[in-house]
């Protein structure tokens, strides 16, 4: 049976994770490689890098942090930020990276997402959307949850599956940040439209949300970054506990 | 000391970083006379099968590869590439193990790219799986899979049904996993690889 797999997510600017980190063993908390490693070491079954940084020197910067990832981690990794292009995404697969992740180059170029599952298989490309509750709807936003567009999340979650998203990175705007719990309702509403996976983000708090996320959506994937950052949760005791919840984890 | 074939077919840092980590040595192949240096092989392959395929016949290859007798692991596109033929593409390929590479179908249930970890179980004892228990996640992304065949089926997965994880025949194997991408125990198999 496939096992639901726990993400956590680092963002990096200038080669370096921004949001502190607080893992007592950690000689460097700025090292993404460092940090990787030991997420690997605790379990988790993949890693997302989200690159925010905006200088001319961003592509080469990441293209060596995905090389340093790569020679010293054992486990999947995606790397989402700024990828507008064929050649962008193509530096990122040679250096080692198993999927790129589109937010933004998407929406306003959908057709990237053909071109890049047309170059490199569709199990490269992952669609990232995040969305937000709009006068009764859930409309994609852009900029971090900042810039509304014309989208409905549904529909764009559709028209990207169709042109070869592999699989879909879905953060609730309304829930990121606040620790309540993953949007599990429209979660769920996704889930079942699509025939590819789905990443749930956005919302984890405790271990519960966890649980509740995986028996109330069926995601395939669970993402977070502060619980697991500042150590809140340990992946070992999240693991644990859903197994006993008869859920099926890799341990 | 392993000789990866270079066809071009996809990335091969992940590979090669995890066989660096891991102190086994290996080069490329480019060529029918670097055969000679290496006792044992690799086909890789991401992407497109029929596209892999035709990349492969355009090295000139293909004969050399058929008649290896050293051990040679293929991994994911490279298994199913000694595979007789895939659905994707309607492609023939090397014919080397006699079984078909078919596309999972879509379903609500299982969804397609089959990606993830998931359990593999070894069919028959073999050196490959050597200190790997029963049961062990292995990390899989792909939507076409080897049928199951009680001749040639090394290692089983259960995804809508029962495919080949890992087939063997004679020197020849083929993983459908990626041991580069699955933590402790893929590094295990490309250390049982590398001592076969």
């Amino acid at each position: 049976m496939l096992a639901k797999r726990i993400i956590p997510c680092l963002d990096v600017k200038d080669g370096r994770t921004v949001k502190g980190v607080n893992f007592v063993d950690l000689r460097d908390a700025g090292d993404p490689v460092e940090l990787a490693w030991q997420y690997s070491q605790q379990g988790a079954d993949e890693l997302v890098f989200l690159d925010i940084t905006a200088t001319h020197e961003r592509r080469k910067t990441l293209v060596e942090l995905v090389k340093a990832v790569a020679r010293n981690i054992n486990i999947p990794f995606t790397i989402g930020g700024g990828i507008n292009s064929i050649a962008d995404a193509d530096a990122l697969l040679n250096a080692g990276a198993d999927k790129v992740s589109i937010n933004s180059a998407a929406v306003r170029t959908p057709g990237l997402i053909d071109e890049l599952a047309g170059a490199f298989g569709v199990q490269f490309v992952v669609v990232a959307v995040d969305t937000r509750h709009t006068d009764g709807k859930n409309i994609v936003y852009l900029n971090g949850g900042r810039i509304p567009t014309e989208k409905e999340t549904f529909d764009w979650i559709l028209e990207a599956e169709s042109r070869g998203a592999g699989e879909i990175l879905l953060t609730s705007m309304d829930h990121d940040g606040t620790k309540a719990g993953f949007d599990c309702t429209f979660l769920k509403t996704i889930n079942n439209a699509v025939h590819i996976p789905v990443i749930a983000s956005g919302g984890a708090g405790n271990v519960q949300h966890f649980v509740d996320v995986f028996e109330q959506a069926n995601v395939d994937a669970a993402l977070a970054a502060s619980v697991f950052h500042y150590g809140e949760i340990l992946i070992p005791d999240l693991k644990g506990i859903l197994k006993d919840k008869g859920i099926e984890v890799r341990i | 000391m392993i000789g990866i074939v270079y066809y071009g077919a996809g990335n091969i840092f992940s590979l090669t970083s995890a066989l660096d980590r891991l102190g086994i040595s290996y080069g490329m192949i480019h060529t029918e006379a670097d055969f000679e240096q290496y006792d044992r092989y690799i086909i890789p392959g991401v992407g497109h099968a029929g596209a892999a395929m035709n990349k492969l016949v355009s090295t000139g290859l293909v004969p050399k590869i058929k008649a290896l007798e050293k051990p040679t692991l293929g991994i994911c596109v490279g298994m199913q590439l000694i595979t007789s033929y895939s659905e994707e593409g309607d492609s023939n390929l090397l014919d080397i193990i006699p079984v078909k590479t078919l596309r999972f179908a879509d379903s609500a249930e299982y969804k397609v790219p089959h990606t993830g970890w998931n359990r593999v179980y070894h069919e028959s004892e073999n050196l490959l799986f050597k200190g790997i228990p029963q049961g062990a996640h292995f990390y899989f992304v792909h939507s076409y899979f080897i049928e199951f065949n009680d001749a040639y089926t090394l290692a089983s997965t259960d995804y809508s049904l029962k495919f080949s994880a890992s087939i063997v025949k004679n020197n020849f194997y083929g993983v459908q996993f990626h041991p580069e991408k699955s933590g402790a125990f893929g590094e295990q198999l490309l250390t049982n690889f590398a001592n076969l």
